[in-house]
């Protein structure tokens, strides 16, 4: 399980944690996150997030 | 050829509308005039990038050149605009004189400084910018002790930041709570407590009226006589709107530069957002609004016609210690804050007299509301 970063803003997407708040479910990796999906914090879409390695 | 749009100023709002406006238009000409490197990084990570283990050049994501290249841009690195010319369609700037076709202005908020008496009131630091971050960062290397004014934030983000790299944090603010201005009484004590549990010293209630130099460091002198001693003070009080170059130039400026809802100022050619951008009213110099402004803004530079819309936007305060998301009732609304303990963590609601939510704070795993409460409030714009 991977992490992707926003890089504008700092907010990390955990693949193991998903995001239950937004229907996003525990395990979605990155790839299955729907393209017009934006960040929680900043509103970017997936284009402006960035892969962290962990 | 005909002039080419010109943005000032490569922070967030200047690359999020010409990162917007390229995925319309590919050709037409674009110049960024840059008071500083134009690196492309992100600024909310300044106030979390020490616990990240992250040195500050670190945090560029690209330079002036790479941008450049990205953008098809013309950038212009370490030039400073010296006066707008609104009726030759010119910006005059350190590095000469161009003539725009649209002129975009995303300038950006200088911190405030706040004036004090002593030897040592000049090197107080503020942090909002990478070149400011760079100096702050040089010059914490071997220092165990920071004196943090204000307690809003960004003072508390830092703290939260320097107290998790092992350095002694002392928060002054007028105030008698953190986040004065945003929470309420019970989360304010949570944040207050989460934060002195990690090592912050606070001192609310309190200003400073004196610096001087002391030993190798320095000594503040507070309003109540009681003396401080510290190695790095940091200063971060607030921002202030830069619009002394669109007053001159005749543009509408209140606290920030006046524009509609298409983030027009008053000469249609001429648009502004972010930190120097009066939106019918609201200066909010947050990430998410900046973003919507920006690609309201990049449509618009486009050739279509369309309004910025404001929906309620929460927060999101980097202090780890203490998981925190806020979104403040408008300024001038009449509430009632209910704060509820709920065990994983605070809930506290603001409604107005006939029941309608206005805002709210949540600290700890109540973060998760955010989306769903934010859905409730009323547009902001």
């Amino acid at each position: 399980m991977k992490k992707w970063l926003c890089v504008v803003c700092g907010f990390v997407y955990e693949e193991a944690a998903g995001l239950p708040e937004e229907g996003i479910a525990a395990g979605t990796s990155w790839d299955d996150i729907p393209d017009d999906w934006e960040c929680p914090d900043c509103g970017v879409g997936k284009a402006d997030f960035e892969m962290v390695e962990v | 050829m005909s002039d080419p749009v010109i943005i000032i100023g490569s922070g967030v709002g200047g690359y999020t509308v010409a990162r917007e406006w390229r995925k319309r238009d590919k050709e037409t000409a674009l110049m960024i005039i840059s008071a500083d490197g134009a690196e492309s990084y992100s600024k909310p990570m300044l106030s979390n990038a020490l616990d990240k283990g992250k040195p500050a050049d670190s945090l560029v994501m690209a330079d002036a050149e790479k941008m450049a290249d990205n953008l098809n841009a013309d950038i212009r690195s370490r030039v400073r605009l010296e006066s707008i010319n609104p009726a030759q369609h010119s910006v005059s700037t350190t590095a000469g004189e161009f003539t725009y076709s649209k002129l975009v202005l995303s300038m950006g908020a200088n911190p405030i400084r706040l004036v004090f008496k002593g030897n040592a009131a000049n090197e107080v630091l503020s942090v909002n910018n990478l070149d400011d971050y760079r100096l702050f960062r040089d010059q914490l290397q071997g220092k165990k002790q920071v004196t943090i004014i204000g307690a809003g934030l960004i003072g508390c983000e830092f703290a939260n930041d320097l107290c998790n790299n092992d350095i002694k944090v002392q928060v002054i603010d007028l105030s008698p709570q953190p986040l004065g201005r945003l929470l309420p009484e019970k989360m304010a004590d949570a944040v207050k407590q989460s934060l002195a549990d990690l090592g912050v010293c606070w001192y609310l209630g309190k200003s400073v009226s004196e610096i001087n130099t002391h030993d190798s460091g320095y000594r503040l002198t507070l309003d109540d006589g009681s003396l401080l001693d510290t190695e790095l003070i940091l200063s971060a009080v607030g921002l202030q709107p830069v619009t002394e170059l669109a007053a001159t130039a005749g543009f509408d400026v209140q606290r920030g530069i006046v524009v509609n809802r298409k983030l027009q100022t008053s000469d249609s050619d001429v648009y502004a957002l972010g930190d120097c951008a009066e939106v019918e009213g609201l200066v909010l110099p947050f990430i998410l609004p900046l973003m919507n402004a920006a690609r309201t803004l990049a449509a618009n530079l486009a050739g279509d016609d369309v309004e910025v819309s404001y929906p309620a936007m929460p927060v999101a305060v980097k202090t780890p210690a203490i998981p925190l998301v806020i979104c403040p009732p408008s300024a001038g609304s009449q509430g009632i804050w209910t704060e509820t303990d709920m065990g994983v963590g605070i809930q506290s609601l603001c409604h107005s007299p006939s029941g309608d939510l206005l805002g709210f704070a949540l600290s700890g795993a109540t973060v998760s509301k955010k989306t769903e409460l934010a859905k409730q409030i009323a547009h902001w714009l």
